[in-house]
């Protein structure tokens, strides 16, 4: 399959790990952080910890958007959908994701009206489809997902639909970049950077992290090739003291990023004076609402949300594990009450967040020397 | 529907059983032959229902009959759309017994049927389903007994929902057992997998996505006869990877026989349409449905013989051996990439949902 295979080639790879192997030595410890969770997953997936030397460390960062959202944000826009006027339309990824009393598939099977969308375009659709009932969206992502969003708001008014809001949960990378480097216990060499998040906002807003931290980014495509690129970037950087925004996903990720999609995003949102993030506490200017200009589509406008906060349970240790403070198996929950079937914690209810993909892939992997089949 | 395999007579009754299911409501998941299914079967229908101590569950059960042994199955079909590229609800309603009988070690040898149909169904719909039934009993070898009609109200029932039940007889030399694997078996998979959940996925027109691509759903049954001659006493083990797909049944294999499943990923075949609606929605193929697919654990010394047999059945020729039973991960299946990673692979949990941001 073209422009999967290519990156997939053993030939290659094991050319890369070897080219790792030789960076690396052995005399130091490196300490990377891959921010995005489709990178984390993309590690377990591939098994990318089997190619890597010991001494490469990799820590799984913020970026799941449905790992970091707080419970009672979920509350609060289901309680909106307790109206059966109401559809409340997700992607698939926010389906698991329990609220106080029930994940969205949960309060499906007692009745509510849950639709599983794949782009917010296919909820102004049902809109149309259903002028007669409200369809929410509730939009989740970083500025990946962000400017889709955006679009689909520009369109519901120019068409004067008005039978359609928006229950925003959008968040940005960088707040949260900056919050883990603030961190005093967070001690991390070098950041493989988000590859989607980057197509929108290009490399430009990392190189405060290469020039203020001091710390060097390689902004990656998803691949396994990509993966071990990104880091071979990475440790020719650390070899050399320097620190630089380096962009190996050149194929996807324009330097200055999307113009439009970035004109859009300014056009309907604006920056929240702060935000909860789940594990990481609130973050001041890290997520977006609609503009007053929008009002009519913003749910948080035009219902009467109950801004129901939730705290984590205490013996979860997320934000230690979010921070890479902690391995996800050393947390106290993990894989007794916290599964992926029943989520106690924000990382194990997304594939993308790092309990997750540590219970599905990893978990259980015991130490097998010869794996070849025969 | 799984089913103890047992030759013993179900035992119910006022002794004290320990139910062990406690999720407060049924949901979608605990039917998409995942993990929640398994804990619904094993937590409440066993022991209430199989007696106290359930053992393996297969896909049909075994009686005894008078001294005769005789395989019976039962499987109910909600699919929507009710047709697809590929294949309709009849045809599959027909052939997904037959193969939970195939996979059984048994040939269907006559079905009943129910229907329960939603009031306002046009009729051509239901007489081009049933025509498909008869085509694809036909096709199969077996005969329909008789069967129930049910007709509900408008918006109670989708459309129409299916239900088979199959009594067939033990093909001579096979037994399928669980513990009688062994490490050092062969894993055999009878062609590329995942094709039936994607093209329902797709047709279903809710995701703005279109690809060439048709359901498998076929009778399993020439290709099981043909192994079966070839090397019956081979084979240990069988199972038709429908819901929760190859993942979910090796690993129940693995849970029942102890040991560990081992992959190589590129050695299990995936036409690349359905890899690449996989790769566009975050799925693993190895946890989409297949309906004309089994598996086979056979012993390593007739893993040539089964292969050739199999390659020689039309639909066969793209059976593979995909990996083999190790002693560990015992209890889990390993996936093992050609480039050295590897990965745990996990039942399935719930319906596989796309995956966007």
């Amino acid at each position: 399959m073209r422009f999967v295979d290519e990156f997939r080639k053993p030939e290659l790879i094991s050319k890369a790990a070897e080219e790792i192997r030789r960076l690396a030595g052995t005399d130091r410890h490196y300490r990377m952080m891959e921010v995005c969770g489709g990178h984390t997953h993309a590690i377990y997936r591939f098994g990318l910890k089997d190619i890597l030397p010991e001494n490469i460390e990799l820590i799984h960062g913020p970026g799941c958007p449905v790992c970091v959202l707080p419970m009672g944000r979920i509350d609060d826009g289901l309680s909106i959908a307790k109206d059966p006027n109401v559809i409340f339309a997700a992607f698939g990824d926010m389906m698991r994701v329990p609220g106080t009393l029930g994940s969205p598939l949960e309060h499906k099977a007692r009745g509510m009206d849950v639709r599983i969308v794949y782009s917010p375009s296919d909820a102004l659709k049902l809109a149309r489809l259903n002028p007669d009932r409200h369809v929410l969206f509730f939009a989740i992502g970083f500025e990946t997902t962000a400017p889709s969003t955006a679009l689909t708001i520009l369109r519901a008014k120019a068409e004067g639909i008005h039978n359609f809001t928006v229950f925003c949960n959008h968040v940005t990378i960088i707040p949260a970049i900056r919050a883990i480097l603030d961190s005093p216990d967070m001690r991390l060499d070098a950041f493989i950077g988000p590859g989607h998040v980057s197509t929108v906002i290009g490399c430009r807003p990392y190189e405060w992290i290469a020039k203020d931290a001091g710390k060097p980014i390689a902004v990656s495509g998803f691949e396994p090739l990509d993966m071990l690129q990104s880091i071979v970037m990475l440790l020719h950087q650390l070899k050399n003291g320097e620190a630089k925004v380096e962009n190996q996903y050149k194929r996807v990720v324009p330097w200055e990023g999307n113009r439009a999609a970035l004109k859009a995003m300014g056009e309907v949102f604006q920056l929240r004076p702060y935000f909860e993030w789940r594990g990481l506490g609130f973050i001041s200017q890290s997520a977006l609402r609609l503009r007053d200009s929008y009002a009519e589509f913003d749910a948080e406008q035009r219902f009467e949300v109950p801004g129901i906060r939730v705290t984590d349970p205490r013996a979860a240790q997320c934000g230690e594990v979010l921070k890479g403070v902690l391995k996800p198996h050393q947390c106290k929950l993990f894989g007794r009450e916290c599964t992926p079937e029943h989520p106690v914690g924000a990382l194990m209810v997304s594939s993308e967040g790092s309990c997750a993909a540590y219970f599905n892939y990893e978990h259980r992997k015991t130490a097998l020397t010869q794996l070849s089949v025969a | 529907m799984r089913f103890l395999e047992t030759n013993s007579p179900v035992t119910t009754g006022a002794r004290s059983v320990s139910i062990r299911f406690r999720d407060l409501q049924i949901e979608m998941a605990h039917g998409a032959g995942g993990k929640a299914g398994r804990r619904l079967v094993e937590g409440l229908f066993a022991p209430l229902l199989y007696g106290n101590s359930p053992g393996p569950l297969g896909d049909a059960g075994i009686v005894d009959l008078g001294g005769t042994q005789v395989a019976i199955t039962t499987d109910s079909f909600v699919v929507k759309p009710v047709s697809f590229p590929g294949g309709s609800i009849g045809e599959l309603a027909i052939n997904g017994t037959v193969n939970d009988l195939a996979v059984s070690g048994a040939k269907a040898e006559v079905l009943v049927v129910t229907f329960v149909l939603e009031a306002g169904l046009p009729s051509s719909v239901l007489e081009a389903e049933v025509r498909a039934m008869a085509k694809a009993a036909q096709a199969a070898g077996v005969r329909i007994a008789g069967g129930d009609t049910k007709v509900v109200e408008h918006g109670k029932a989708d459309q129409m929902y299916i239900s088979t039940t199959g009594i067939g007889r033990l093909i001579q030399g096979i037994t399928i057992d669980p513990a009688s694997v062994r490490p050092g078996d062969k894993i055999l998979l009878s062609g590329p997998i995942g094709d039936h959940g994607i093209t329902i996925l797709l047709a279903r027109g809710e995701l703005d996505m279109e690809a060439d691509l048709r359901s498998d759903t076929r009778s399993v049954l020439p290709m099981i006869e043909a192994l079966a001659q070839a090397a019956a006493t081979g084979i240990r083990w069988m199972r038709d990877p429908t819901r929760g797909g190859v993942a979910t049944s090796l690993n129940e294999l693995a849970r029942d026989c102890g040991l560990g499943i081992v992959l190589q990923e590129e050695r299990i075949p995936v036409h690349d349409a359905v890899r690449g609606a996989c790769e566009l929605l975050g799925l693993d193929p190895l946890h989409i449905a297949n309906e004309g697919q089994f598996l086979a654990v056979v012993a390593p010394e007739y893993a040539d013989v089964a292969m050739n047999a199999l390659s020689l059945v039309p639909g066969g020729e793209a059976a593979q051996i995909i990996g083999e039973v190790r002693e560990q991960p015992a209890g889990s299946v390993l996936i093992t990439t050609s480039y050295g990673g590897s990965r745990i692979i996990d039942m399935l949990v719930g319906d596989p949902l796309p995956r966007i941001c």
